[in-house]
């Protein structure tokens, strides 16, 4: 069993891993990081994504040993501070984007990168943010409101949310 | 109901308050099954039939066993003495006065918990393996040997009620499992003398729901007494602890089911299943933590499908185009089991008439046993079909007539000043079947409006469109029997903190139920929205419940709530009328602070009230009527609320590539009062987004040797956020007479038009003089072969 | 039987392409890494059962892309987004660029590989039927050094190439388009990023008048490996580049094809819908060369 290094959220932990072990259950069940889901490990669902040098891939698609070198990042990295969330899980809330919540984490990571991207050029283009969602399958919200959600969070859109007013401030 | 009790006024109800669920599902601390800690525990994975139908003829778990590992290894033959069969006692309930009345048949089929001598379908359970990790639970799995013995697969849910059909439940004469039937007036004297009439076979595929998070199951056990704490992704927690009691033949008390986060349920975690029952095995026997994470193609395959039935449906309306007569014979296909009763089949029965009058009706539904995987219901459960079949059928009906479609509807809908309406049909719950209230023609309206229709004719008669496509414009009406009983408990509880406790029996998943449940609690005692904490999903927390299922919860559960709640602000302003000298009816509760109307500033704070009736508390102070403030009520409603809609869209349809494009989804809901119009517009469009879902993309398909075809997320096609449409979304709110609050349900609604909707736009698109939609999914494929076969027949 | 987690292997992770070819020598039932995005699924549904996987992910060597002698070549380990997003193959061959936008989704081409697509072959992928219609040259490296394959007879079946067990793709090849070349990338799927149904890559090159002097076809999803298609290709050659002609060719490409059948679409539907993408592949790629860019609709 190869003992390998992730860099995980900053943070290098050091782990024994059987060779065929995916990277989301080294994630999940080695690190304790449950916000990376797991929901179909065949590369569809989006739910298990994760950044890997600040791009989103599929960690049911990567062998944990084939993560070592790489710096990942996962859901539980995002939010600034208990009392504040990322922009992108703002615009989330603030639009109702999720229901059940379990695909989430994964849209998160993916609109994450765009909106890293975003901070230098400003906004981006409709046709990219439509083409990430695409790689997300949510079962509850229809995609309407998440799809609402990032258009703000990335400057594509800039009026609030449909519901937000009323709550915004709650 | 205008003679709802004061209540604290926090208007709250009614307001798109944001979740308070967001904040841990996005910082990625949801609390999934899969997520929970439970050290040292094992993994279980199944050995399943790769056959549709087969005698098994020897099962040799010696390798298996014997890998490192691998902690135990189960057939049936290893398990049958200390269990019994599995059987829905609550779902195969039927009321007397249905009994009575109509007659059904329902044909209990206790299931084997692992496969018993043989196998009936792709996917059934036939090994229980547990091990150290799912890596080595698959490992064994591998090492499993079954000997199968082939037998002919049954399909078709016609070919299985053929008369020389095999039976596929052994000890069973035939495959008819259920049959149920309605009947008002004379049909076949309508029938003659009816101007027309349309006779059509509308087929509704089956459908998986598909939920993001799959079925598991995790259990822990406390060694004192063996009981059994069971962690499941499930509907129904209170059901779910009564089924294993009885299954595993335990003392109930010593069964604790609890629902964490659920991720997605639709129907499909709304029942029990084998596997729900043989993990709490394995824990029980084993004396160790146990965990079954199902997997994708496991839930594709082996949890249950749903929506497929064929319906023979004649309608008929006289010269005036006044509906006469409904006619529908619809078989649907059981699967391997029927487990669920009544549920689906009846649900069919009794809303395939829709929102219209119909003097005339002659109803039967089928139910067969085959060798494909169980049906049981799925966001609907058995409208979506009906509606499919009778709103197709209007179409036809309309087309014949040569008016358009929409005007027909127009000419039929029962009036609002006609409301309560009787449909002279008995409900699965005994009574008349009645809608309490609703708007129908308003809804009609809207959404002709939404669609603007007299544009997309006139662009269609000026060939106003890009080269290669066609236009279309399609409708569909519903009603649907919410909030179905017999009953849901909810309690409200002050704690001497200050915070406000509410328990009930009914589980999230996704429905924000954290959130509504604080409106309604909060806006009927008075008290700031964040002092609520829920606890639900949890038969520790709450003695008696039935769970989230059939557009329920905010009917029962929210009802529940609301009383409790209201009983509670009885108790806190008695309490602070003896202490404040003030008469009740002078005293009001804002923000937590009961005052007297005219003296604000001499408030109580209903946690120093809470205090009071705790005196090993707070020294010196004095019991009063009880130690703590809490009622528990349980809310029995009625009969079921009639929630309404229509629904509509605008597609463009390649007729070269046969890709169909919604380029607008029109929706006009009635759901009765709204407590979060953000939570509810969520709730519509999920489920519509589901309905496009079967219309365009989705079918589980079988082949003719039984064999499931789409058994990974590559051809189980759950639409993207790329194929969904643009949405107009428009209520209007007819409150139910029938609860406090006014409320219908409405989780279900959003899925039932769509198929009908997409299916009479295509073909009002395509021309319906020259194709015939008859069923879905209008894949790319089917429509170009619907286009051929319209072109050979012209030629 | 379903299974999401995969069978036992051993892993190694090579440092160099020597070792890698030395790592599958030793080994029959060795496998190579790079991405990983078609071969995990494989892996995680005890589909493919490899005794030895040899990561060839770190061989940054071979992450590039370059253009000589008139052709662009695309190392072993470049991802599918790296490439899309190149200005080489932006400027040179934004083709390629059209078909990897339309595999699977961004985040998939994060760390799929337009190699690993091609080694991997299936048959309604996107990268076969560029590498085809381009006549790419596949370059290998193996126990008896360095081989190279054509497009044109690397393709031999569903899952299936011509490179031996032995071997590990390099990099490939795509000879750059004479000048004044236009191209189209065409697709139909069930839903957005779904394999396709069928799809088509068409390069066009007329002389100043709008007669064509050389046209390439391929189509994919219509058959076990991507096709071209030759007889539609003569048919064009020499004739004005109208939209009559591109009719016929499509006509002549569905004479010539036998697609199959499956839960997705019929044998009908890939044959008519084939025909349909060359006729607008073909018109697309008219579009984009000199003369077709200057002519009236």
């Amino acid at each position: 069993m190869p003992e390998i290094t992730l860099h995980v959220n900053g943070r290098e932990h050091r782990l024994d891993v059987p060779d065929r072990m995916l990277l989301t259950d080294a994630l999940r069940d080695r690190l304790g990081l449950t916000g990376t889901h797991v929901g179909c490990e065949h590369g569809v669902c989006g739910a298990c994504t994760v950044l890997m040098d600040d791009r989103p891939v599929r960690a049911c698609l990567t062998l944990a040993v084939q993560a070592e070198g790489r710096r990942i990042r996962t859901v539980e990295s995002v939010a600034p501070s208990e009392d504040a969330l990322h922009p992108v899980q703002q615009a989330m809330r603030d639009c109702h984007g999720l229901q059940c919540g379990f695909c989430t984490p994964g849209i998160v990571m993916s609109l994450v990168a765009l909106h890293e991207r975003a901070e230098g050029a400003g906004t981006v283009a409709e046709e990219e943010i439509d083409e990430t969602l695409s790689g997300h399958l949510c079962r509850c919200t229809g995609y309407r409101n998440i799809t609402a959600a990032a258009r703000r969070a990335l400057g594509a859109d800039t009026a609030p949310c449909e519901h937000a007013p009323e709550g915004a401030d709650r | 109901m205008s003679a709802a009790p004061a209540t604290g006024g926090t208007g709250l109800i009614g307001t798109s308050v944001l979740r308070k669920e967001d904040d841990a599902l996005l910082r990625g601390r949801g609390r999934f099954l899969a997520d929970l800690r439970l050290p040292g525990a094992l993994e279980i994975a199944f050995v399943r039939s790769p056959h549709a139908h087969a005698e098994i003829t020897r099962i040799d778990c010696a390798a298996a066993r014997a890998l490192p590992g691998v902690v135990a290894v189960y057939s049936w033959d290893d398990i049958r003495d200390t269990v019994s069969a599995l059987f829905l006692e609550a779902e195969m309930r039927i009321p007397d006065q249905v009994r009575e009345a109509i007659k059904p048949l329902s044909r209990l089929q206790p299931v084997p918990l692992l496969a018993d001598g043989r196998v009936t379908c792709v996917g059934q359970a036939v090994v229980m393996v547990v091990a150290e990790d799912r890596y080595l639970a698959e490992d064994a799995v591998e090492l499993v040997e079954v000997g199968y013995a082939p037998l002919p697969a049954l399909v078709d849910p016609l070919d299985a009620l053929a008369p020389d059909a095999p039976a596929v439940v052994p000890g069973t004469e035939d495959n008819l499992a259920i049959s149920v039937e309605g009947r008002v007036g004379d049909v076949d004297a309508a029938l003659a003398e009816a101007a027309f009439v349309v006779t059509e076979r509308y087929r509704s595929h089956r459908y998986v729901a598909s939920p993001m998070e799959t079925r598991g199951v995790a259990v822990t056990l406390d060694p004192r007494d063996r009981s059994l704490t069971v962690f499941a992704s499930t509907q129904t927690p209170h059901r779910l602890r009564e089924v294993i009691a009885g299954t595993l033949r335990v003392d109930p008390d010593h069964v604790r089911v609890t629902a964490p986060d659920i991720g997605g349920g639709f129907g499909q975690k709304g029942v029990q299943y084998v596997e729900d029952v043989l993990v709490p095995y394995a824990a029980h026997r084993l004396g160790r933590a146990v965990r079954w994470i199902e997997d994708r193609t496991e839930n594709l395959t082996s949890s249950s499908h749903a929506r497929e039935q064929v319906h023979d449906i004649t309608l008929a309306a006289d010269a005036d185009g006044r509906l006469l007569a409904l006619r529908d014979d619809a078989v649907l296909n059981l699967g391997n089991a029927n487990l669920t009763g009544l549920v689906v089949p009846y649900n069919t029965l009794t809303h395939v008439i829709g929102p219209y009058v119909i003097p005339a009706l002659d109803l039967r539904v089928r139910g067969a046993v085959t060798t494909t995987m169980m049906a049981t219901p799925y966001r609907g459960a058995g409208r979506p079909e009906a509606v499919f079949a009778m709103e197709r059928a209007m179409d036809r009906l309309a087309r014949k007539m040569g008016i358009e479609p929409h005007e027909l509807r127009a000419r039929n809908l029962v009036r609002p000043e006609n409301m309560p309406h009787r449909t002279g049909l008995m409900y699965r719950d005994g009574t008349t079947q009645t809608y309490d209230s609703g708007n129908f023609p308003e809804l009609l309206r809207r959404v002709v409006g939404h669609l603007k229709i007299d544009e997309i004719r006139e662009r269609q008669r000026t060939g106003d469109v890009a080269p290669g496509k066609r236009l279309g414009v399609g409708l569909a009406l519903y009603i649907e029997g919410t909030g179905l009983g017999p009953f849901e408990s909810g309690s409200v509880t002050v704690l001497p903190t200050g915070r406000i406790r509410v328990a009930t029996g009914a589980s999230s998943q996704g429905q924000a139920h954290q959130t509504v449940f604080a409106q309604v609690a909060a806006d009927a005692l008075g008290v700031p929205i964040d002092r609520i904490d829920l606890r639900e999903g949890d038969t520790g927390v709450i003695g008696h419940g039935v769970g989230t299922i059939a557009s329920r919860s905010m009917v029962t559960a929210g009802n529940a709530i609301h009383l409790a709640a209201l009983a509670v602000r009885e108790q806190v302003l008695a309490d602070a009328s003896g202490l404040l000298g003030t008469a009740p009816e002078d005293l009001e509760i804002v923000d937590g602070i009961v005052r007297p109307v005219d003296e604000p500033e001499a408030g109580i704070d209903v946690a120093v009230l809470a205090a009071r009736r705790a005196p090993l508390l707070v020294p010196g102070t004095s019991t009063g009527p009880g130690a703590v403030i809490s009622e528990t009520t349980f809310f029995k409603p009625p009969t079921v609320t009639v929630a309404s809609a229509a629904h509509g869209a605008i597609v463009e349809v390649d007729e070269r590539t046969g890709k169909t494009e919604i380029l607008s989804y029109a929706i006009v809901h009635d759901c009765g009062r709204v407590v979060n119009p953000m939570v509810a517009d969520g709730q519509v469009t999920g489920g519509v987004m589901q309905g496009i879902g079967g219309a365009l993309y989705e079918e589980m398909e079988y082949g003719p040797d039984g064999q499931p075809r789409s058994v990974t997320y590559m051809d189980y096609l759950v639409p993207t956020a790329a194929e969904a449409p643009p949405y107009v979304l428009d209520h209007i709110e007819t409150r139910s007479t029938l609860n406090p609050l006014g409320v219908k349900g409405l989780g279900e609604g959003g899925a039932i038009a769509p198929p009908a909707v997409i299916a009479n736009a295509v073909e009002d698109a395509l021309g319906p003089d020259h194709v015939h939609i008859t069923r879905g999914p209008l894949t790319p494929s089917r429509v170009k072969d619907l286009l051929r076969a319209a072109s050979s027949a012209r030629h | 039987m379903a299974a999401v987690k995969p069978a036992p292997f051993t892993y190694r992770r090579a440092a160099t392409l020597g070792e890698a070819v030395d790592l599958l020598a030793a080994d029959p039932d060795a496998k190579v890494i790079a991405g990983g995005q078609s071969l995990v699924p494989m892996l995680n549904m005890r589909l493919a059962r490899p005794g030895t996987l040899v990561d060839i992910g770190a061989l940054s060597a071979l992450d590039y892309v370059d253009v000589v002698a008139g052709r662009l070549e695309v190392g072993a380990t470049a991802t599918q987004a790296d490439v899309a997003a190149h200005p080489l193959v932006r400027a040179h061959l934004p083709v390629l660029a059209a078909a990897i936008a339309r595999i699977g989704h961004s985040q998939i081409r994060n760390r799929g590989t337009v190699c690993g697509s091609i080694a991997h072959h299936d048959p309604s992928a996107e990268l076969p039927a560029v590498a085809l219609a381009l006549d790419a040259e596949i370059l290998a490296f193996g126990p008896r050094g360095p081989v190279s394959y054509a497009a044109a007879s690397f393709f031999t079946g569903t899952f299936d190439t011509a490179l031996a067990a032995d071997e590990i793709v390099t990099a490939v090849q795509f000879p750059l388009p004479a000048p004044a070349t236009g191209w189209a990338f065409a697709e139909v799927a069930r839903r957005s990023g779904d394999f396709a149904l069928v799809g088509c890559v068409a390069l066009l090159r007329t002389d100043a008048a709008g007669t064509v002097e050389e046209a390439r076809l391929a189509l994919f999803g219509v058959a076990s490996t991507p096709v071209r298609l030759p007889e539609a290709e003569d048919l064009l050659t020499g004739r004005p580049a109208t939209a009559e002609a591109f009719e016929e060719a499509a006509r002549v490409a569905a004479e010539h094809l036998d697609p199959g059948s499956d839960s997705h679409a019929s044998a009908d539907y890939r044959r008519e819908v084939a025909a349909h993408l060359v006729a607008t592949t073909l018109a697309d790629a008219f579009a984009r060369t000199p003369a077709g860019s200057t002519a009236d609709a």
